[in-house]
């Protein structure tokens, strides 16, 4: 079989819109219509109460740091503030991108922009290609989003546990938006309406890291770059390893989320951080549901989907030895077994026995 | 001339909910407002095609179960991306239990 090409614009989804792959109908639990609205509702609650403890810790953290900085006590604290700045801003990105953290608008919209900046993506043309993420989940050449490529790239992963690949792909597309220009794969999936918002935001967060860096020249210290940029890097392992886990060394090319997405029961801190999209099996077939029904969800629907993996580690265990064996057969994957009480998984639009798919 | 079809009977959408209609090789979203008001628009999202019947329905608004998309349902017009292309909306009509809604019609301006 040739390559993967993952482009937008190549072979591969030129072939996924040709076999109907792309935009597809894709597998959905059933789920009682008043069920359904009960677990879509929204509600402040939950990400206000969440969102005042991140904010206390993420300021609070920071506090700290700085008024230990230089000393090495000061080490603990940049490493939790890292993890509030560079990962957990991965989920409120998300989630607020969603528009279903907060019923209320401009509360979903404050929090999305502030987790954008730290997160480094732009809330345009990352709102955008996440969109097309769900729409094609892990279709080869339409999906912009996907981090477990086969073969695949093991030390871009390593490498992005500290956001050496991401960081600077960020600040790539950020001079290259804020001069006024989208890319091809950018103009693929972000409506035109919104090409200027996209450029605007480029400017002011290039405006804001150039006057970071101007203080820390002017201070002679990297205080200033400790605090707003480089925590993106330091702060980053725990959503590059959460988000690999989503998809990786599952299918892909199918119209089935129990088939390419992974849950995985985390422990609560993991789940603060990551605002249970740990549930993601759910997550994609339900985008309407808040990360704060999402466990709720799952009981719902657990009888039609695979086994949950029990913790983080033992997911990091199924995944690396696929992984392993995709650097030489990029075709190998795994397909976990459903429980008798489920449907059979949906393959590219023919429905096939779990049991006789392994 | 406008051309009145039965599109469902009021009590088969709730208040604040909507429900999927299809007449002939079109299809619709019948919604009902939290007031008792009923409102039909186009059946797809015009972001992509996904239809808004498996969507939210919040006061005015609905939201696009495939990727969040929003819409004021009175007027069609697109509220939240990446929705950004306004619906099409039907004249309704109540005839006792039945609701009417407006497929073929003369759209004003």
């Amino acid at each position: 079989m040739d390559r993967r090409d993952y482009s937008l614009l190549g072979k591969d989804g030129q072939r996924a819109i040709e076999t109907g792959l792309a935009g597809a109908n894709w597998y959905a639990t059933e789920i009682p219509r008043k069920v359904m609205k009960e677990l879509m509702k929204r509600s402040d609650g939950p990400a206000i109460r969440d969102t005042l403890i991140w904010l206390a810790a993420l300021f609070g953290f920071a506090a700290i740091a700085i008024a230990l900085w230089p000393s090495w006590w000061s080490a603990p604290f940049w490493l939790a503030y890292g993890l509030l700045y560079g990962s957990s801003t991965d989920s409120r990105w998300h989630e607020c991108g969603h528009g279903t953290a907060f019923k209320t608008r401009w509360m979903n919209d404050a929090v999305y922009q502030f987790a954008c900046f730290m997160i480094m993506r732009n809330p345009v043309t990352w709102k955008n290609g996440h969109a097309r993420h769900h729409t094609d989940t892990t279709i080869v050449g339409r999906d912009p989003q996907i981090l477990s490529r086969r073969p695949p790239n093991l030390q871009k992963m390593l490498a992005n546990l500290v956001g050496l690949v991401d960081v600077p792909l960020a600040f790539k597309s950020m001079i290259q938006l804020a001069s006024g220009h989208l890319t091809d794969e950018e103009r693929d999936y972000v409506p035109e309406a919104e090409w200027p918002a996209a450029i605007r935001v480029a400017r002011i967060w290039l405006a804001i890291y150039v006057a970071t860096v101007a203080l820390a020249v002017l201070m002679g210290s990297i205080l200033p770059l400790m605090v707003i940029g480089l925590p993106r890097m330091y702060g980053a392992w725990h959503m590059t390893i959460t988000g690999i886990l989503q998809h990786a060394a599952l299918a892909d090319n199918v119209i089935d989320h129990r088939l390419n997405s992974r849950t995985i029961l985390m422990n609560p801190i993991s789940r603060f951080i990551y605002w249970n999209m740990n549930y993601h099996i759910e997550h994609h077939m339900f985008t309407m549901v808040p990360y704060h029904k999402l466990p709720a969800l799952h009981e719902c629907i657990k009888h039609d989907l695979p086994a949950p993996n029990a913790s983080t580690w033992q997911a990091i265990r199924e995944a690396v030895p696929v992984l392993l064996r995709q650097l030489k057969d990029p075709e190998h994957f795994l397909v976990r077994g459903l429980p008798s009480t489920a449907r059979p998984y949906l393959w590219s639009g023919r429905e096939v026995a779990a049991e006789a798919a392994e | 001339m406008t051309k009145w079809v039965r599109a469902c009977a009021r009590d088969d959408v709730e208040a604040e909910d909507l429900i999927r209609f299809d007449h002939e090789d079109r299809t619709f979203a019948i919604y009902q407002s939290p007031e008792g008001a009923f409102f039909c628009t186009d059946g797809y999202c015009s972001h992509e095609q996904v239809h808004l019947a498996g969507g939210l329905v919040m006061d005015h608004i609905v939201e696009c179960p495939g990727h969040n998309g929003q819409f004021d349902y009175r007027t069609g017009e697109a509220v939240r991306s990446p929705a950004c292309v306004r619906l099409n909306t039907y004249p309704v009509r109540i005839d006792g239990e039945d609701v009417l809604i407006a497929v073929d019609f003369e759209r004003p301006g």
